[in-house]
């Protein structure tokens, strides 16, 4: 059996078979697959030997030795907390949301139109984070709650006022009792920024002066509640912003810091359901002031309206994002945690705010039942008002630890010697009996018996009890029942284009299969409920899969080394530059501070770079979209003595194999800088050539693009970094779980593997495709792109190509001419809203040129919806030149209208010259599986102009029932609740 | 011909110019590059700038740009009623001032475009 035979996991990954392959060959023009590569990448870069990798595996093979490597992993109770809990996914959530492809194959809600049912679960998201906080804004998740506190902290120091008195110092105080693994993350990410992280005990009358910010944690590290509201005002009258960590169990029974004053409050959402899995995928949040929106980092989920007046979901305000801002914007968070932040949310809407209250309580009053059996015994603990941890001192640690583990139990123990316990949602009365009876055996024996069951009552929390309400809008009131939940869920999905729909064309992101073998092992209870920071020798199946993967992925780049640690492309930037710069520091380099970026690249390369606290110095492209080399030259000999490195993408964002690339970095090197690659475009390479072989330092991979990660509806990812030998020692390290290089820089993420089990997801793509079947995928990812661009080239032009007419694994066709003519014009959102009447999610739209639409369908997709995609594009190019040659109506158009909606195609009244039919079933494949728009075309000023980030009040829902059709009425009832848009300004 | 009352900055600026005094918005060509716009974050009254100072910022739906003063001194008004009403800009470039300046340097007006060489500049 060779790897492509058919049953093969290769036959089921990539799309074309054999007869299909040599059909579009000649199509093509080229006589052989080889012959189409050989055309393509350029002989120079060429890897000689196949990837040194085990052979592949099949389906049934891979799962059957993956249980023997789950069984390797111990899951005990874990009672360690600081910020991990474990949790009950409800089943009906876990089917429908967690293990539905129509949830997890999504792209991040760029085509709102149908995106609307996960942008109305990101909406319930924002609602419940505000609700919980008593924030008024919330954002559609960050990565996690280190990385939130970090953006809390940078948000600050943004919005410090613009002329400092000179020579004073920008300090950010952090309070000792904030978990370590945050500290350690805001130390990474103050350090460039030159800010100074002082941490302060925040019992103690510390010094504010000169600070810009201050971070508490609310229960805190310890686990113990203090009263926040003396602290705030104190800061305030200082001039210092106050940030807050916090979780949103502990917050339905607990005074909101909002209430508190709060100006910032951050977390983690993931025991709203969401598991363990060793460290993530979870949603963090971040909630602040209406006066800060614009400086929020991250996406914010907007309402609006459609083009008849009906309420619509959106993406609000990017222009605060990198794509758009570059080295000036908020943040370089691109992927969040969406399918994370999407349970976190349901879980709110399954349970409602009496459910979780309950939950709470239970969990309070068990942790009360325990610290009365525990007192019994004299085991002491410190906390005076705490919800779900108790701090034990005076207890000999050792004895406790080692009848902990022999009983499956694992506990946190600090570095001062006391213990601590944190209860969560799955602990019973048996558990904690099982706690007691460690204390017991470790001989801290009592008078034995338990007054806990007779004293489960929580104990008041006086002042900082909650007294207000949250999640009272009916969403969080309505599906309590399994049944109303389920078709809640799925009415959502319905309104959403993800994979289990048709292919999403969208360059540069990789849309490939996320194949059901591949996602299985997430949800295996082994991976699943594996607490992040218990004892490495419980979690030995984890480790097996982390040291394979690390392997496959040195062999894939040629590099040397591997941190699996961001959780997403932008974080691995980050990690990379960051690298780059200790690098430079530890060799006396310190003034290397200079970044070289490509016109062409992403936006998220300046926005890291300036995170990095590096200058940002843009070197030109040429017409090609190749680097101008005589201007790299120049640039890298300007700044010969700071040159600290060049990031590039390759193939480059244009699509296109730069015959040079060596050429670029050896210029690079020359001059003392380091060479970033962004393997954004890593889908082109595996196999054929490597990140090592054009001469790269660095690179961090996008498992969520090439190795196959899905993308969740707008996360999660990983975008762990490789890099060569010499940069291995600085490699991010973690303050709890010893990993990283030798001379590490401090953690990027707050778990020290990210967000380990989705790294299933690729080392299952690895070791089922193997070697031989990773790189066919590259050459059909190749393939298809050129059979597409043949099909389509005579209808639109072709942006870029080399000088064999080839492109690499994406195009771009240029839609300017139709835009920017003197006649009537369609521009590249009619076409992107039209495809969807074609049943198509657009392609990338004004990335990397605008005006342009960038085309990728990976090799998973087979011909026959390749050729669907090509024929609905080229109907749509003669619906274009209807428009521009004035034979139809330029504004009522079937392209200026498009999206259509089941009801208008159904309306009694039709006012358009074209026919329904038309409009609805453009093509005859269309009927065979028509995609409905939810909304019609999405007033996207309307949006930013009155912002609204909460699931409006139910009146208005009403309101828009009864505004049938009236346009306009629903966008008043918006308008009445516009927001106050007033400028960023500091409080207090 | 763009209004002949005003005098233009190659940042696309226009500022009307009444004794000492100085009111400032942007031009016609600068609102269609930017598109739709939804947001305008101005000074307060008081804040002195420099010629060639970044006086605020400008949204659009798609773009974010800086606000440059194309002369120098003290801000003596904001349209507040404008950043209410940000569209305005798009509807009306030409009248919708966003600040009003106390010059504190007539020379600064000397390089000024006339509407002759903007019109040119933006063709």
């Amino acid at each position: 059996m060779t790897p492509d035979s058919p049953g093969s996991f290769q036959s089921r990954h990539i799309g074309p078979d054999r007869s299909a392959r040599d059909e579009m060959l000649r199509a093509i023009g080229v006589p052989s697959l080889d012959a189409l590569i050989d055309q393509t990448i350029p002989s120079a870069i060429r890897l000689a030997h196949p990837l040194a990798l085990p052979p592949p595996e099949s389906e049934a093979e891979y799962l059957r030795r993956l249980a023997g490597i789950a069984a390797r992993n111990r899951v005990g109770r874990s009672y360690i907390g600081m910020g991990y809990y474990d949790c009950v996914t409800p089943s009906v959530i876990l089917r429908n949301v967690f293990e539905n492809p129509g949830w997890y194959t999504p792209y991040t809600p760029y085509q709102a139109e149908i995106a609307q049912g996960r942008l109305e679960s990101l909406l319930n998201f924002q609602t419940m984070v505000e609700d919980l906080t008593g924030m008024p804004v919330a954002t559609a998740s960050l990565l996690d709650e280190s990385t939130a506190a970090a953006e809390a902290m940078t948000m600050f120091h943004r919005l410090q006022p613009k002329k400092a008195p000179a020579g004073r110092e920008s300090v950010f105080l952090v309070s000792s009792r904030t978990f370590p693994q945050t500290i350690d993350v805001l130390r990474g990410r103050a350090a460039p920024l030159d800010i100074r992280l002082q941490l302060v005990d925040p019992s103690s009358s510390f010094d504010m002066d000169g600070a810009f910010g201050l971070l508490l944690q609310y229960p805190d590290d310890h686990g113990a509640v203090e009263d926040l509201r003396p602290i705030v005002e104190r800061a305030h009258a200082a001039g210092v912003m106050v940030a807050v960590a916090t979780d949103l169990l502990a917050l339905t029974l607990l005074a909101a810091p909002g209430e508190m004053g709060a100006d910032a409050v951050v977390g983690n959402s993931q025991r709203f359901g969401v598991p363990l899995g060793y460290g993530g995928p979870h949603a963090g949040f971040f909630a602040t002031r209406d006066a800060f929106v614009r400086q929020a980092p991250g996406r914010i989920i907007g309402v609006s309206i459609d083009a008849h007046g009906r309420r619509a979901n959106r993406m609000a305000l990017q222009t605060r994002e990198q794509h758009i801002r570059r080295e000036k914007a908020t943040s370089n968070i691109c992927t969040a945690q969406a399918l994370l932040a999407n349970i976190a949310a349901m879980y709110a809407v399954y349970h409602g705010p009496a459910g979780l209250r309950a939950i709470a309580e239970r969990v309070h009053g068990l942790t009360h039942a325990l610290e009365t059996d525990l007192a019994a015994r004299g085991i002491v603990q410190t906390n005076g008002t705490y919800f779900d941890t108790l701090r034990i001192t005076g207890a000999d640690a050792a004895p406790v630890r080692r009848a902990a583990e022999a009983a499956g139990v694992n506990f946190r123990y600090f570095p001062d010697g006391a213990i601590g316990i944190s209860l969560d949602e799955t602990t019973t009365p048996e558990d904690a009996a099982v706690i007691v009876e460690v204390f017991d055996a470790a001989g801290k024996r009592g008078p034995g018996q338990s007054k806990g069951a007779a004293n489960r009552q929580a104990a008041s929390f006086g002042a900082l009890a909650r007294t207000s309400p949250y999640l009272t809008h009916p969403v969080f009131n309505t599906h309590h029942s399994e049944t109303q939940m389920m078709r809640y869920v799925k009415a959502l999905e319905r309104k959403d284009v993800g994979l289990d729909t048709s292919m999403i064309p969208l360059g540069s992101c990789t849309m490939k299969l996320n194949a059901a073998t591949e996602m299985m092992p997430v949800s295996w209870p082994a991976f699943a409920r594996m607490h992040p920071f218990a004892p490495r020798d419980q979690a030995e199946g984890y480790t097996q899969v982390f040291r394979e993967l690390e392997a496959a992925l040195c062999a894939i780049t040629g590099l040397a080394a591997v941190s699996l640690q961001p959780n997403s492309g932008a974080q691995g930037e980050f990690a990379g530059l960051m690298t780059i710069r200790a690098y430079h520091h530890d060799r006396g380099d310190a003034q290397r501070d200079v970044v070289l970026i490509p016109a062409s690249a992403h936006g998220t390369n300046p926005a890291s770079a300036t995170m990095a606290g590096m200058r940002v110095v843009v070197v030109a492209c040429d017409a090609h979209g190749y680097i101008v080399l005589d201007d790299l030259r120049a640039k890298a000999q300007e700044h010969h003595d700071r040159l600290a490195a060049l990031m590039v993408t390759y193939p480059s964002t244009y699509g296109v194999f730069e015959e040079r690339i060596k050429d670029v970095c050896a210029v690079v090197h020359e001059h003392g800088g380091q060479v970033y690659m962004d393997g954004a475009n890593m889908n082109a390479q595996v196999g054929l050539t490597s990140p090592a072989a054009i001469g790269a330092d660095v690179c961090h991979l996008n498992l969520h693009k090439t190795f196959a990660i899905p993308h969740g509806g707008g996360g999660p990812g990983m975008g762990p970094i490789a890099v060569a030998a010499h940069l291995a020692p600085y490699l991010p390290g973690h303050p709890v779980v010893a990993v990283g290089g030798a001379k590490g820089i401090p953690a990027i993420a707050g778990a020290p593997w990210g967000s380990a089990s989705i790294l299933l997801i690729s080392y299952g793509y690895i070791r089922m495709l193997g070697a031989p079947g990773m790189t066919d995928a590259t050459r059909y990812a190749i393939l298809n792109a050129n059979y597409l661009k043949a099909r389509l080239e005579s209808h639109y032009e072709v942006l870029y190509a080399n000088h064999n007419g080839r492109v690499a694994h994406e195009m771009i066709f240029d839609l300017r001419p139709f835009k920017h003519g003197s006649g009537p014009t369609v521009d590249e959102q009619d076409v992107a809203k039209r495809l969807m009447d074609y049943g198509f999610h657009a392609p990338t739209v004004s990335f990397p040129v605008p005006g342009t639409m960038m085309i990728e369908p990976t090799e998973s997709e087979d011909r026959a919806e390749l050729d669907r995609f090509a024929e609905a594009l080229i109907a749509i190019r003669k619906e274009i030149q209807a428009v521009v040659d004035g034979r139809v109506d330029p504004a009522n158009n079937v392209l200026k209208n498009a999206p259509h909606t089941a009801e208008e195609v159904s309306a009694d009244e039709w006012p358009h010259s074209y026919s329904r039919s038309q409009a609805a079933y453009p093509l005859p494949f269309v009927r065979a599986n028509k995609v409905w728009p939810a909304v019609a075309r999405i007033d996207n000023p309307y949006g930013d102009r009155h912002l609204i980030c909460a699931c409006p009040p139910i009146e208005e829902y009403v309101e828009a029932g009864a505004a049938d059709g009236v346009p306009g009425t629903f966008g008043a009832a918006i308008a009445a609740r516009r927001m106050p848009k007033v400028p960023a300004t500091r409080q207090g | 011909m763009y209004p002949t009352d005003a005098k233009y900055t190659k940042d696309h600026e226009w500022v009307r110019l009444d004794g000492g005094s100085a009111r400032v918005g942007i031009t016609d060509y600068a609102q269609k590059q930017l598109g739709d716009i939804v947001y305008l974050e101005l000074p307060e009254v008081g804040r002195r700038f420099e010629k060639g100072d970044v006086f605020g910022t400008i949204e659009s739906v798609k773009a974010v740009s800086e606000l440059y003063c194309p002369v120098g001194g003290e801000v003596t008004e904001v349209n507040a009623a404008l950043a209410q009403k940000p569209e305005t800009v798009n509807t009306d470039p030409h009248q919708a001032w966003m600040i009003a300046l106390k010059m504190a340097n007539a020379a600064d007006a000397g390089d000024l475009l006339d509407a002759e060489q903007y019109t040119e500049l933006a063709k």
